[in-house]
């Protein structure tokens, strides 16, 4: 007899047991479906806005750049970039210069031709930091100080062999430099002359150099 | 016997806190990620360090493949169906109601208007290897690409533009596509980019 009663107790704990083993498995390739099939991350975006080729525009209306506040960069193929200050001087090559998307390439330059601005937005993120401005604040700020008076203007030319990536840098370096105010240009058939001619120069120089 | 009954319990494993574990997973995956919308070239887009996130709605997609290819997707399912009806009455097609809901269920296109028909009538596993070849002229004599965008943008005012293209296109390439964007004075749009790593910068120096 109570062998027998023993046996029931036992079965009946038995049963009140789930076996929870089909559905871990059955989870676990959910999990791997949802892994596999979608992106965790967004893709970030970059925002430009370009100009309007809308020929109604008075010369009023174009804000008229200073030439000794431009900088023109020209992005070429193989990665490589050339800048100049100001107006072009097509006569002479070695207004030209050459430089890279390093960090002590174009950066360098573009940030000390930027210092005041920098500064200020360093200062402006670390009063974000330590919260004595709300965000609002701080976007206002941000924009009057990469639209002021002393901030150069960028013109971005791009030759039709330079690569997306290249184009995308130098608008990272407007970001990285805080400045607010850069246009995309068409390249100009006296920009690619102007760079063939510094190829010249530069190549000549080598040579007398070895 | 009893010594027998005792081995068997234990080999059963408590599977409830694993199984705990897998749904908070499993709940933590569906609420976080996007789904991957197949697209028919691969694009890897370059690094950049902005940080601003696409909004999901209202997006028309420019997918500009390195040789050039363009494709576009629209988020908006309503949406290109009526773009599908609107471009087919501008090129003089017609499309029959069955070859429409194929069109809104396909997450990318970008065939010539003319081979649309054709290629809407394809089986569906021939359709992506047809796509891949394939792509929206861009070229001044039959601008497409413009035309498609002009009547997307007509059909939802709110529409925003992004561009996403391989890091490797020549710019001559993305300058037909603003400039078409430019003539119909979409003069502001968005890049698609991914996040710039710290391994990113370094490899740079």
């Amino acid at each position: 007899m109570s062998d027998k009663n023993n046996g029931k107790k036992r079965q009946k704990k038995l049963t009140c047991r789930v076996d929870f083993t089909p559905m871990v498995d059955m989870n676990m390739l959910l999990i791997t479906f949802f892994m596999l099939c979608t992106s965790l991350s967004k893709p970030q975006t970059m925002e430009i806005s370009m100009p309007s080729n809308d020929k109604n525009i008075t010369d009023q209306d174009r804000s008229k750049v200073k030439a000794s506040q431009a900088i023109t960069l020209l992005l070429a193929e193989n990665d490589r970039v050339f800048y100049y200050t100001g107006l072009p001087n097509y006569k002479d090559p070695k207004s030209l210069k050459e430089s890279s998307y390093h960090a002590d390439g174009i950066r360098k330059f573009l940030l000390s031709h930027n210092i005041e601005a920098t500064a200020k937005v360093e200062q402006l993120k670390l009063d974000k930091q330590n919260k004595k401005i709300t965000e609002e604040q701080y976007s206002q700020k941000l924009n009057e100080i990469k639209g002021g008076k002393d901030t150069p203007t960028v013109i971005i030319k791009a030759m039709g062999t330079a690569s997306y990536k290249n184009l995308v840098d130098a608008l990272d370096e407007m970001q990285i430099c805080n400045i607010g105010k850069y246009v995309i240009d068409n390249i100009t058939p006296e920009d690619k002359a102007f760079i063939k001619s510094f190829e010249k120069v530069s190549g000549s120089s080598q040579k007398s150099a070895n | 016997m009893g010594r027998a009954q005792i081995k068997k319990k234990d080999i059963f494993i408590d599977m409830t806190a694993m199984s705990d574990v897998t749904v908070l997973l499993l709940t933590f995956f569906m609420l976080t990620s996007t789904f991957v919308k197949k697209e028919p070239v691969e694009i890897t887009t370059p690094a950049s360090v902005s940080e601003i996130k696409i909004p999901e709605k209202n997006i028309l997609s420019i997918l500009v493949d390195p040789h050039g290819k363009v494709f576009m997707s629209l988020s908006q399912r309503d949406d290109m169906t009526a773009v599908l009806q609107s471009m087919g009455q501008a090129y003089g097609i017609t499309f029959t109601p069955k070859e429409i809901k194929k069109f809104a269920a396909a997450p990318t296109f970008g065939v010539p208007i003319r081979s649309m028909k054709q290629f809407l009538n394809l089986p569906d596993n021939q359709q992506d290897a047809v796509l891949k070849d394939q792509g929206i002229p861009t070229d001044s004599v039959d601008n497409q690409f413009k035309s498609w965008v002009r009547l997307a943008h007509a059909q939802n005012p709110d529409l925003r533009i992004a561009i996403k293209a391989d890091s490797k296109t020549p710019y001559s390439v993305i300058k037909k596509v603003m400039n078409s964007l430019q003539d119909l004075k979409e003069n502001r749009y968005n890049l698609i980019t991914s996040l710039k790593t710290a391994s990113d910068e370094k490899n740079k120096k």
